[in-house]
């Protein structure tokens, strides 16, 4: 429009086109970097998922041999009744069951085989026997767990004679890894064979859900009187300060505490879930206040505003409108936090839950081990990828509340 | 200078609210000099101004929302009927169910649009059952004059809305509770000038039911619905009296000044 040579306009000149495709350059180069950022955590996390579930299988997989049990023979007495008493497995031991299995195996394997059977494997035999009494007047095969020695000597390593055993015997078709559901119901064990996560992984949940019960409340219950109720004065900005701090301390600080406080409180829970769940509260606690605190903030004052005019109570103000507002940021933060939590290792150390717990803790006071510990403790047997997947369902769970609750104003 | 000049011909009797040498502070700011108004029961008064003038400022001190600002301090007395709300004791919360208010951007809950309106009533327990919180919901919602705009839709989103249909929700949530006086804080500077035109007629429809006040910028929309103006300046107000009279004839230069846009 403007065509008058006279004037030069700032924006058709040289250097204006020049600097323009100066930014448009810049804006691709940016573009790409993103990209490359994405793509390389995809890549690292396919890498990692991908190694997890080859190492991770062999977890689930236990070098089984089979042996068939002709109980008719056996001579062991019991019925419904006898078998449903708490002494059942007893029983079936004082009646000679151990016997009985190992000289099954002996004839089926040969003696030599037979002696490595592991030496509990006729606790499954029983308590196959309990769940069904019947099975005394049948012939039934079991897959009885291999002891540690074969074990090692099928996977090529240990003393050559193993090796050489487990390679003849596989060649007959008599030994076999195979698929191990048991795993995720069995505690720990001395033998490598017969380990689980249930132990493991009901010490996290009774732990989790102590930390949970005590971190969310307290958690929001602070956020929401910093926010709402607290003056801001020297005080309050020193409280702040101090939760601030709280949530860089290195966690195996959290761990001398809960050894110096809370054992100190209950010396008789040593390794329990209770004494666990305090110490890990006390480290999600900080998280949960700080991300609640920027949720809460984060609810524009019109709402209040609104809610006040028409004549809300501040508590009403707060539980009607404040905090279903801030929930899905509370939550994020409660999820961040509880996953940290589940995945510590170091406080838990300090409170005595590295313990050998063979049995899956009855309570929140019976001794116990998580996860985290439990890994450490196998740390070169058993791969992480449970880790993995308790940490992919607590994501999913994240997702789900998130928008659940999220909602726009 | 510092006293507000009242037009003469003003009749003040059986005002709903007075404010007595109301002075506000933030800080160690003072937001609002010594005002003194009567307000009235019947008429619509509006408070005009230029920014910063204290009108808003003064409006919030009539159901206390100032007190939500820490800093905030209010000096002087402002009686609804008769009764100082400022006095110890006061209840804050019966205060703002008999005061109730229409912000400048409207601010509905994020909630469904029946529970926009059913919310207050049902804090107070004004309704004893369903039905009834329904009546109180479709005849607030009548009165806002959204009634047909949204009967169908009553569970969508309140925020779904378009803005002046937001704002005529925040109308109805207010007087859902059955307030005394509605207090409206430039309730159209975020509408564009259909949606504003409706909440005007709103506000003529609703005027001698309840007693409203409210702030605008614009001189118009002061001329339009209401019968009696103040006029605010640096924190002092200048000059009330009748709207007609304010408009033809101011007694102050400065209301002059403002109403024929010399500045403001």
């Amino acid at each position: 429009m403007n065509d008058a040579g006279a004037l030069v306009l700032p924006t058709r000149t040289d250097a204006f086109e020049a600097r323009l495709r100066q930014r448009y350059r810049a804006e691709k180069r940016f573009k790409a970097l993103g990209l490359g950022a994405i793509l390389f955590s995809v890549i690292v996390l396919a890498f990692l998922l991908v190694t997890m579930t080859i190492n991770g299988i062999g977890g689930f997989q236990r070098v089984e041999s089979e042996v068939t049990i002709d109980f008719t023979q056996a001579g062991l007495a019991g019925d419904s009744s006898t078998l449903s008493q708490s002494n059942a497995v007893q029983t079936l031991e004082a009646q000679g069951l151990p016997a009985v299995v190992a000289m099954a195996a002996t004839e089926q394997l040969g003696a030599e085989a037979a002696a490595q059977i592991d030496g509990d494997a006729w606790r499954e035999v029983a308590a196959a026997i309990i769940a069904d009494p019947a099975l005394l007047k049948e012939t039934r095969s079991f897959s009885l767990a291999v002891g540690p020695k074969l074990a090692s000597g099928y996977a090529g390593e240990g003393s050559p004679e193993m090796q050489a055993l487990a390679r003849e015997l596989a060649e007959d078709g008599k030994i076999a890894k195979n698929f191990d559901a048991g795993f995720l119901e069995r505690a720990d064990a001395t033998n490598p064979q017969k380990v689980g996560i249930w132990g493991a992984l009901k010490g996290s949940i009774y732990t989790m859900i102590v930390t949970l019960a005590l971190a969310f409340p307290i958690g929001v219950l602070a956020a929401l009187y910093l926010e709402e109720y607290a003056p801001r004065n020297r005080w309050t900005d020193l409280i702040e300060v101090s939760i601030n701090n709280l949530a860089a301390v290195p966690s195996i600080i959290f761990g001398l505490l809960g050894l110096a406080v809370f054992l100190w409180m209950f010396p008789s829970y040593r390794s329990a879930p209770l004494i666990g769940g305090m110490t890990l509260a006390l480290m999600t606690m900080p998280v949960i206040v700080i991300s609640g605190r920027n949720a809460i903030k984060a609810v524009p004052p019109s709402i209040r505003d609104g809610a006040l005019a028409v004549g809300a109570s501040p508590v009403q103000v707060v539980f009607h409108h404040v905090l279903p507002l801030a929930l899905p940021g509370i939550l994020t933060g409660t999820i961040i936090g509880m996953a940290r939590a589940l995945g510590e290792t170091a406080p838990l150390l300090m409170i005595g839950m590295r313990a050998f717990v063979a049995a899956p803790p009855e309570g929140f006071t019976s001794p116990a081990t998580v996860l985290p510990v439990q890994i450490f403790l196998w740390s070169d047997e058993i791969d992480r990828n449970f880790v993995e997947r308790t940490s992919a369902a607590i994501n999913g769970l994240a997702i789900y509340l998130r928008n659940k609750f999220e909602k726009k104003w | 200078m510092n006293v507000t000049v009242v037009h003469p011909n003003l009749d003040t009797e059986n005002p709903k609210m007075q404010a007595r040498d109301v002075s506000v502070f933030y800080g160690d700011k003072k937001a609002l000099d010594t005002v003194s108004i009567e307000i009235p029961t019947q008429y619509v008064t509006a408070f005009i101004g230029p920014s910063g003038c204290g009108k808003s400022t003064f409006l919030r001190t009539l159901n206390r929302m100032n007190d939500t600002i820490a800093t905030a301090r209010t000096e002087g007395e402002i009686l609804l009927d008769g009764e100082d709300i400022y006095k110890s004791g006061m209840d804050v919360v019966q205060l703002r169910a008999r005061v109730g208010m229409v912000f400048q951007k409207p601010n509905p809950f994020p909630k469904s649009i029946y529970e926009n309106i059913a919310y207050g009533p049902r804090i107070h327990g004004l309704a004893e059952s369903k039905a009834d919180l329904d009546a109180v919901v479709e005849k607030s919602l009548s009165r806002a004059g959204l009634w047909n705009e949204v009967k169908d839709r009553l569970q969508d989103s309140g925020t779904a809305l378009s803005g002046g249909q937001q704002q005529r929700l925040c109308i109805a949530r207010a007087i859902a509770v059955d307030p005394e006086v509605i207090l409206m804080d430039e309730p159209c500077s975020a509408l564009d000038p259909i949606a504003t035109a409706k909440i005007e007629e709103l506000i003529d429809e609703l005027r001698g039911r309840f007693a409203i006040v409210i702030v605008t910028h614009s001189m118009q929309q002061a001329a339009r619905v209401s019968q009696r103006t103040a006029f605010f300046h640096l924190g002092k107000m200048v000059e009330y009296g009748k709207t007609s009279d304010i408009f033809t004839n101011p007694l102050e230069q400065r209301t002059k000044d403002y109403i024929t846009g010399r500045y403001g």
